[in-house]
């Protein structure tokens, strides 16, 4: 049996891990909170866009565009959106998880398919893999703007316009509710099935359909990266903080087993020595 | 008199929301003005000032290009980036524009981050002139 010290100091290193943990929960708490009202901040750009460009791409037929036309698959790209510390349970390895067997079932060789990393960890994974990582972003702040994303969402529209891959999809975790997070793989090129609730408009163009969809496509295929980042920090910091929840509930009993074992052990100790005391007197008798 | 509602909105949440008179703005193939009742219309924009007219109050945002959408009874402004005069970074916009200004100065070699440098030149000085004006 340890020693009451042994037990004593285990106490307190789990009681200060404890501290920790729950300081990092609430941390977690107040910025998903952010995160979840800077996703809502977005709604009303996203459902804006999206009405324009589905009144426009479907009120206009015969509108060509690079990102509007499907050619035939000789490449594909990826995007995916991790986070860039761990500590945030499954969230991570569930959507690079998903990635990798996507890869490994549709793939035969590294030639077909490039990736794009959003995420520290999602590069290191498939850079440790001999994977091809055309493109990384790390360092994206918890609370995003668009002018930080702009540049590496731009330049995979980019790619995809200048053929470097004929299509694109998207894997990040969308944030349903604090507990319930789902990986998703969303489609992003070429733009097939722009659809939208609100009503179509017929437009006047000025000047034409074409040259506002030159505008228009980029921005919303750039908007489509965003919100999914934005879904993914509430996604993250809702993972972390669940985790983070559960290291506490478990520093917890393991501390309250140990002063069980503790107290035990100290009773074992006095009544040893009362014994010792009482078998004393008794021999002097 | 007439009004008419407009909204800028930005990835970064909306920026603008009001009834106004009238809106006037440049749109890539020139100034455009509209007044309530306007027939449905979209536009690409030109980086620029959007002027929001309400009685004797103009009212300036500054927007980085973005897209125009007219309705009959609304008109939305979809753009990556707009700030509302009172809300510019006078100080900010002023480093932006140095900077930019240094780069055009060293690269004349790189096509790419020459256009860069000039979009973001252009976006500065739409700031600052827009900031003055309030």
């Amino acid at each position: 049996m340890a020693s009451l010290r042994d037990i004593k100091s285990r106490i307190t290193s789990t009681k200060k891990t404890s501290q920790i943990t729950k300081a990092m929960q609430m941390v977690s708490a107040a910025k998903m909170n952010r995160a979840e009202m800077n996703a809502k901040a977005f709604v009303p750009y996203m459902t804006k866009i999206q009405e324009v460009t589905a009144s426009i791409a479907q009120g206009s037929k015969g509108v060509q565009n690079p990102l509007l036309t499907s050619r035939p698959v000789k490449k594909t790209g990826y995007v995916v959106i991790s986070s860039d510390r761990g500590l945030a349970g499954a969230y991570n390895s569930n959507v690079l998880r998903q990635l990798f067997n996507t890869i490994k079932s549709r793939h035969k060789s590294n030639d077909e398919f490039a990736i794009i990393a959003i995420g520290r960890v999602a590069r290191d994974f498939f850079k440790k893999r001999n994977m091809p990582v055309i493109l990384d972003i790390i360092g994206v702040p918890d609370q995003p703007s668009f002018a930080e994303i702009k540049d590496i969402a731009s330049k995979t529209v980019g790619m995809f316009a200048d053929e470097t891959f004929d299509e694109l999809f998207l894997y990040y975790t969308h944030y349903v509710s604090a507990i319930q997070l789902d990986v998703t793989e969303k489609k992003l090129l070429p733009l097939t099935d722009i659809k939208s609730e609100g009503k179509l408009t017929s437009y006047e163009f000025e000047p034409s359909a074409e040259e506002i969809l030159d505008v228009l496509l980029p921005q919303y295929a750039e908007s489509l990266i965003y919100g999914a980042l934005l879904d993914s920090k509430a996604s993250e910091h809702a993972a972390r903080m669940t985790a983070m929840k559960n290291a506490t509930d478990n520093a917890n009993d393991l501390i309250s087993n140990l002063s069980l074992v503790y107290n035990r052990a100290r009773q074992a100790a006095i009544t040893q020595e009362i014994t010792e005391i009482v078998g004393g007197a008794a021999a002097l008798e | 008199m007439k009004t008419i509602k407009v909204s800028v909105v930005t990835p970064d949440g909306p920026v603008y929301e009001s009834e106004v008179e009238m809106v006037s703005t440049k749109a890539q193939s020139g100034e455009l003005g509209i007044l309530p009742g306007h027939i449905p219309m979209v536009a690409p924009l030109q980086i620029g000032s959007v002027r929001l007219k309400n009685g004797a109050k103009t009212e300036y945002v500054a927007v980085s290009g973005g897209l125009l959408e007219v309705r009959p009874d609304q008109v939305s402004i979809l753009a990556q980036s707009a700030e509302v005069s009172d809300s510019i970074d006078v100080e900010r916009a002023l480093r932006a524009k140095q900077r930019a200004e240094e780069r055009l100065r060293e690269q004349q070699r790189a096509h790419v981050d020459f256009k860069r440098a000039e979009m973001a030149l252009q976006r500065a000085i739409n700031r600052i002139s827009i900031a003055e004006k309030r």
